[in-house]
């Protein structure tokens, strides 16, 4: 078992004649992925990675022809979130949008139609997923994880491969690591993520890893308090970032919450978590969490 | 600019960046987008003085003044930046003394921020001030209307003692503020007659006017209702998402670079992520979250980090070079932490391009690398046999005690 994606999920890559989208659609396919094709408007027909994959013109129709339910996304910031909707309206799943860049109005009018939809998006600007020994949707270096039964929830992306990193270096695999993407405005949150680890029986384990700013670690640490049974490590990048006077600017009051890492660390410290200080102690963090649980 | 005084949300705006206008250029746009301003003109010479404030009596059809001092950093009135002037000859005095200041309020920090451009205008009879801003609400992925009948005030006191004063109303992207939203506003600030049609005029122009130039805050603190009766936007802050600049041609133009530290301007030209801090140990890092744990080791290892600089994903002999360039140019530092965790940044290719930066550029601090992920191995060879001294390191924890430990 895993989270989202696994060996039998069907992926196409919108953007895949693109420089980036064909170097990564083929690192995919050269993990084991079962990539099913790619889409590009005005190239439905040829093909790509060497004739592996049909391009299609678009969604719906690599979603008739192929039957595929995953799509990855490296369609330039002007041109993502027109991407994910039809992505969405083609009735595929689950949308993985690596794009760094786009405009947050965009992803503002994205999310709000995306509720009304059967489609999940991780992401944008993220690293995407990796499903060790299964499948890898996004940009992940497939080789840094392998499988276990670590759950991985991160904003960052070379920070999600530290912790990975780490993780194998105690001796933990994972059952699926997620990079969400640091943007004000994404498809997934925490908090969410937790509850299908939570519920998948392999996860025995989650590591969260945040930033400062937003309040989503807050929503999470909340949801773990209510709802989570598993053990939760948790760290915040930028805690050392020195306190002072606020921005005088809306930002800050919208949400009411104090959104430094310590007021997130305290508050995530109170509802269960196991707040790592240093980045360098999550692997070893999380290693003592299990053995306390067998224990 | 130096750090100390700013607090986390000025970091994170800066990682994820906005972009900031001056007061008078907010309110070109509340102007074009038909909310009422408190108008003026500005100059930049000081020869233009006396002309400007003829204009602003002659054009504006007024004989007392403010005059206000354009710098993006708020706090503006308490550093005496913002003077009243109730005739011609004071205002001449008051805007001669505010060219060219210094101006120190608590945005700027201890050095202060050059007064450029000074805004002269006209002077209002204020008779109540209220506060009203359109900003994305991160927690809904909805823009929120935030106002308040405590206006000209530190607002973020008053949403700290006193949340039940800001009245919010939230507007759904795909549908844009509706009209019976705007009424909400209106009627809830208190505002009747003829000045409650004004007000719920202000509001639907000022959410059009967020919307259209992808504002990432559109803020008028204080809206004033004035003794003649009218709505008038007295002072105004918009701040735009730079993502969306490419298609804001307009907006982009408004930059001031005088505005933003020079070594941050020329990081921003290399596509380097810098923001200088006030420690001594540089560090060199991919990616944002990545780099700011990396600051949180130094410190938890008792060192005090000089920078944040995101080298982003390619980390070649020129990217590892200019960003040696640009941490060195703050003479504080003592000691650089090169942290790359290769993805699809390869671990060899990052060495070769530290070892050449270093060898050419001839540097007189120790340089400690830790370089993990693809080819790892490959890059521990090259370093190793290349001559150059650099200090290497395994594991995070490693990297950090031993710069720290050379840096002191």
């Amino acid at each position: 078992m895993a989270i989202l994606v696994d060996k039998d999920s069907k992926i196409i890559v919108q953007g895949i004649t693109g420089s980036e989208g064909s170097f990564h659609a083929e690192q995919c396919l050269a993990y084991g992925n079962n990539v099913v094709g790619g889409v590009t408007p005005g190239k439905g027909g040829q093909t790509a990675l060497d004739g592996k994959v049909p391009v299609f013109n678009t969604c719906y129709e690599a979603r008739e022809q192929v039957g595929a339910n995953v799509s990855l996304i490296f369609v330039p910031p002007a041109f993502a979130a027109d991407a994910i909707l039809e992505a969405a309206d083609a009735g595929i799943e689950l949308v993985v949008c690596i794009t760094e860049g786009i405009p947050v109005a965009d992803m503002a009018k994205v999310y709000t139609y995306l509720k009304s939809s059967n489609t999940r998006l991780i992401g944008p600007n993220c690293p995407g997923l990796l499903t060790p020994e299964q499948a890898k949707v996004g940009i992940m270096p497939g080789f840094i994880a392998q499988k276990g039964s670590v759950g991985v929830i991160s904003k960052s992306g070379t920070l999600t491969y530290e912790a990975v990193h780490q993780l194998c270096q105690v001796g933990l695999g994972q059952t699926t690591c997620v990079g969400i993407g640091g943007d004000p405005v994404i498809g997934t949150k925490m908090a969410e993520l937790l509850e299908l680890f939570e519920n998948d029986p392999e996860t025995e384990a989650i590591v969260m890893i945040g930033e400062i700013g937003g309040s989503m670690e807050i929503e999470a640490a909340e949801y773990v308090k209510a709802r989570v049974t598993k053990p939760v490590i948790g760290f915040i990048a930028g805690q050392t970032a020195p306190p002072g006077r606020r921005m005088g600017h809306a930002g800050a009051i919208v949400s009411g919450a104090d959104e430094s890492a310590d007021a997130k660390k305290a508050k995530m410290a109170e509802c269960g978590i196991l707040v790592v200080d240093s980045p360098s102690e999550i692997g070893a963090t999380v290693k003592q969490s299990l053995q306390k649980v067998t224990a | 600019m130096s750090f100390e005084g700013f607090s986390i949300y000025f970091l994170y705006d800066k990682v994820f960046t906005t972009m900031k206008i001056h007061e008078y250029q907010a309110k070109e746009i509340l102007k074009k987008f038909g909310v009422p301003i408190q108008d003026g003109f500005i100059f930049e010479s000081e020869a233009d003085i006396e002309a400007t404030i003829d204009n602003v009596a002659s054009e504006l059809n007024c004989k007392q003044f403010v005059v206000k001092a354009q710098i993006h950093a708020g706090g503006r009135g308490l550093g005496g930046g913002v003077k009243f002037c109730p005739n011609k000859e004071t205002a001449f005095e008051k805007a001669k003394e505010i060219f060219g200041m210094t101006l120190k309020t608590h945005q700027t920090g201890p050095e202060g921020q050059l007064v450029r451009k000074v805004y002269i205008t006209e002077a209002l009879d204020i008779e109540k001030e209220y506060y009203v801003a359109i900003t994305l609400d991160r927690t809904q992925s909805k823009h929120v209307i935030m106002a308040s009948s405590e206006g000209g005030v530190d607002i973020e006191e008053v949403a700290a003692k006193t949340p039940e004063k800001i009245i919010k109303v939230w507007v759904d992207p795909n549908l844009g503020l509706q009209a019976n939203q705007a009424r909400q506003l209106a009627f809830r600030l208190g505002f009747e007659g003829d000045a409650f049609k004004q007000a719920v005029k202000v509001f639907k122009a000022l959410y059009k006017a967020y919307e259209a130039t992808d504002a990432s805050i559109a803020e008028i603190n204080p809206l004033v209702l004035t003794e003649q009766g009218n709505v008038v936007a007295l002072d105004a802050k918009f701040n735009f998402d730079s993502n969306a600049l490419y298609r804001q041609k307009d907006i982009a133009s408004l930059r001031d670079v005088h505005e933003e530290d020079p070594t941050e301007v020329e990081a921003g030209e290399f596509n380097l992520n810098y923001i200088k801090l006030d420690g001594n140990v540089g560090c060199m890092v991919n990616g944002a979250g990545l780099a700011m744990a990396t600051m949180d080791i130094i410190k938890l290892k008792g060192g005090e980090p000089a920078n944040f600089l995101d080298v982003g994903g390619g980390a070649n002999v020129e990217t590892v070079k200019n960003g040696f360039r640009i941490i060195l140019s703050d003479k504080n530092v003592k000691a650089v932490l090169i942290n790359i965790f290769g993805g699809i940044v390869r671990c060899d290719r990052v060495a070769n391009g530290i070892i050449q930066a270093v060898s050419e550029l001839d540097l007189s601090v120790p340089v400690v690398v830790r370089l993990a992920g693809t080819n790892a191995e490959e890059a521990k060879l090259l370093l190793e046999n290349s001559g150059v001294s650099i200090i290497p390191a395994e594991s995070l924890e490693e990297a950090a005690t031993k710069v720290v430990d050379v840096a002191t």
